[in-house]
């Protein structure tokens, strides 16, 4: 049994509000052997600073102190990579540090430039994350990833993490899904959804047009999983740039947009998923204590918590952040989401563990149409779009880097900037991709406050990341 | 002649012998679109590494043996004092006390069951395990936490009862000398070096 005390309940206090002023990324692919790390690096950095006007120069001379986020050292042969990028961006002697939490580095790497801006320590710091998946073939790239597993007690077993991942798959499947074909049919839905929104992003790695059948067909990897229900493997880099409100100001000059709020929350779970220990569910201000009372009637097996269905990492992420920012009910208070979606079925988990719906009922975000830009059943906008940079299936997962897109990729929306940043035919022509004939402006209007999940593995580190326009503060915001 | 690398311990440190690392030349990536002008380069290696068990190698050693070993906050100050756990925990995570080994081999051939599973039909590089790899989550009577494993015979099911199985011939020392089958099994059922 796990118990909090109050102190490890208090609610995170920031000392002074902390702004995203600008961000940028690189092209995502799952190959990039024309361009090195450092180059990837140099070309976010370039479109944060042609963002809001200025050159690089101009932005780095505002820069104080860098979070580096880069999970994967093994990947690339090499230590201490972020003393290397921070030399080619030109920031020596600048005070850095590099970050590892997973798939969650890039939302930790945020985490850290937030509390180093709100602490004062900082008035600007550069979150810059990056990872490259490239060096090695598929199969030791699969043994490279089981290493984020236990050494002793798991790796050793297949050394594919899709498998220890997909165990919480399996119970989730069978118990909250009841195995049903109609919720198989709902996961298969949401890799549509990603596919098809990555189609309309010049950045994303793995843009399709693909039907529910395609998906059903797709090859076994771990059943109910199929190769179309999964993650990509990526190489990119994305950045954001933190600072204080007179910095936000000031380097927002010549911006077209303005500085946005930020929050970020993190929590954690155990890395194997054999020491959960059960627990009462920690409840989110839109949740009432007798509201899962009879979980396990309506979902026999369904009442231990987390068990091997929920990720309490994701749960107590969300627990700090909404408190911190004021959110009482993310579908009401939040106009859109980027989501962890390393598994369509994981994304379904996600959705209970920030609260857009109860659990047990995470499927009814999908079939409802509310997680689309535009609502499948009723042509009218979606109620909570998530994904629309086509997420972690249709987008990327450069690991260190995820977190930090996602960021971005929400504040373009709140910027009312989405379709400049992803409709620009010369960005299309410079990647080398080819904007299709029926791209459609996904900008989601009117959008004031969004949230984005970075999540490492079976849940050993979330955090939820917070946006709001200045203007449109919620009430209970710090 | 090489021989793999081999360690043992004396006097406190490690004692090494044989070849730890191999030599192979690394070659050029060429560029088939760019006129095979230079792209990069590869650079193979092959490393042995020595680790240890600390104290969670009595475990390790049990299950050659034929036992299971979990682990019990034996502590009388702590909250939770009484607590198994399987995964073994050297220490209880709550007052971070020495836990004891307790064996469960006799009460893992009574009440495992399967928690949840998964049939794997990819593996990573350096994966010895025969495929589909039927990952299971076994679940005891009694123990605070849910053991990863695998089944080598039958195919999984939710809340199936499983009795445990060690590879007491030539043992690994690792986690894969521990394996379930569906209770019921005969012996003739298991695979090469196991035992009930």
């Amino acid at each position: 049994m796990i118990k909090f005390s109050n102190k490890q309940l208090k609610v995170p206090e920031l000392m002074r509000p902390v702004y995203m002023v600008t961000g940028g990324q690189s092209k995502f692919g799952r190959a990039i052997p024309e361009k090195r790390t450092e180059e990837l690096c140099v070309d976010a950095l370039t479109m944060a600073a042609e963002m809001i006007g200025l050159s690089p120069a101009e932005l780095k001379s505002y820069i104080h102190s860098c979070y580096y986020g880069h999970f994967a050292d093994h990947f690339g042969d090499q230590l201490l990579g972020e003393a290397v990028i921070h030399d080619r961006l030109g920031l020596d002697p600048l005070g850095n540090i590099g970050i590892k939490t997973g798939g969650a580095t890039g939302g930790s790497t945020l985490w850290e430039a937030v509390k180093a801006v709100a602490s004062g320590y900082s008035d600007c710091a550069l979150a810059m994350g990056w990872e490259r998946m490239d060096e090695v073939p598929t199969d030791e790239g699969n043994f490279l990833i089981s290493c984020a597993a236990d050494k002793d007690w798991e790796s050793p077993l297949g050394h594919i993490y899709t498998g220890y991942y997909a165990v919480m798959a399996q119970r989730y499947w069978q118990i909250f899904g009841k195995a049903e074909d109609s919720f198989r049919k709902t996961l298969a839905e949401i890799s549509v959804k990603h596919h098809g929104y990555a189609r309309m992003n010049p950045f994303a790695q793995s843009p399709m047009d693909i039907t529910v059948e395609d998906v059903l067909k797709s090859p076994v990897v771990a059943f109910p999983l199929r190769a179309l229900d999964c993650c990509l493997m990526s190489v990119g880099a994305a950045c954001a740039i933190i600072c204080d409100e007179k910095t936000a100001q000031e380097l927002s000059k010549n911006s077209p947009h303005k500085p946005l709020r930020i929050w970020v929350a993190a929590g954690s779970h155990t890395l194997r998923p054999a020491d959960r220990r059960d627990m009462d569910i920690p409840l989110l201000p839109n949740e009432s204590e007798d509201q899962y009372k009879d979980l396990g009637e309506r979902f026999p097996g369904g009442d231990r918590y987390p068990g091997f269905t929920g990720f309490l990492a994701a749960r107590m992420a969300a627990w700090y952040g909404y408190r911190m920012s004021g959110v009482t009910d993310p579908t009401e208070d939040l106009d859109l989401l980027e989501l962890h979606d390393a598994f369509t079925i994981s994304d379904v988990q996600t959705y209970e563990d920030i609260g857009v719906r109860p659990y047990g009922e995470g499927r009814d975000y999908v079939e409802s149409g509310d997680c689309y830009h535009t609502n499948p059943n009723t042509g009218k906008p979606g109620k909570l779009p998530s994904n629309i940079s086509g997420g972690l299936i249709g987008c990327m997962h450069a690991v260190g880097a995820t977190g930090i897109m996602q960021t971005f990729e929400v504040a373009t929306h709140i910027w009312k900037r989405w379709a400049e940043v992803h409709g620009d035919q010369k960005r299309w022509k410079e990647f080398g991709r080819s904007k299709p004939d029926d791209w459609q402006d996904l900008q989601v209007k009117g959008a004031k406050r969004g949230m984005a999940i970075s999540h490492a593995g079976v849940g050993s580190h979330v955090t939820s990341t917070i946006l709001m326009d200045p203007d449109n503060l919620l009430k209970n915001a710090q | 002649m090489s021989m793999f690398g081999q360690v043992y311990v004396k006097n406190g440190r490690y004692k090494l012998k044989g070849d730890f690392h191999h030599l192979t030349p690394n070659t050029p990536i060429k560029n088939a679109d760019r006129s095979w002008k230079l792209m990069g380069v590869t650079n193979p290696r092959d490393m042995t590494y020595i680790h240890t068990y600390g104290g969670e190698a009595p475990f390790f050693e049990a299950l050659g043996e034929g036992k299971l070993l979990g682990s019990r906050c034996d502590n009388k100050e702590c909250e939770f004092k009484g607590t198994i756990y399987q995964p073994f925990r050297i220490h209880c995570p709550d007052c971070l006390g020495r836990n004891s080994a307790v064996d469960m081999t006799e009460q893992a051939r009574k009440n495992a069951r399967i928690h949840t599973f998964m049939v794997c039909e990819r593996s990573g590089a350096f994966n010895i395990l025969d495929k589909p790899i039927k990952f299971v989550n076994v679940e005891f009577e009694g123990v605070s936490t849910i053991l990863m494993s695998y089944l080598s015979v039958g195919d999984p099911e939710i809340g199936m009862k499983l009795v445990p199985i060690f590879r007491t011939t030539n043992p690994t020392y690792t986690i894969l000398d521990l394996s379930w089958v569906p209770d019921g099994t005969g012996e003739e059922q298991l695979p090469e070096g196991f035992s009930f």
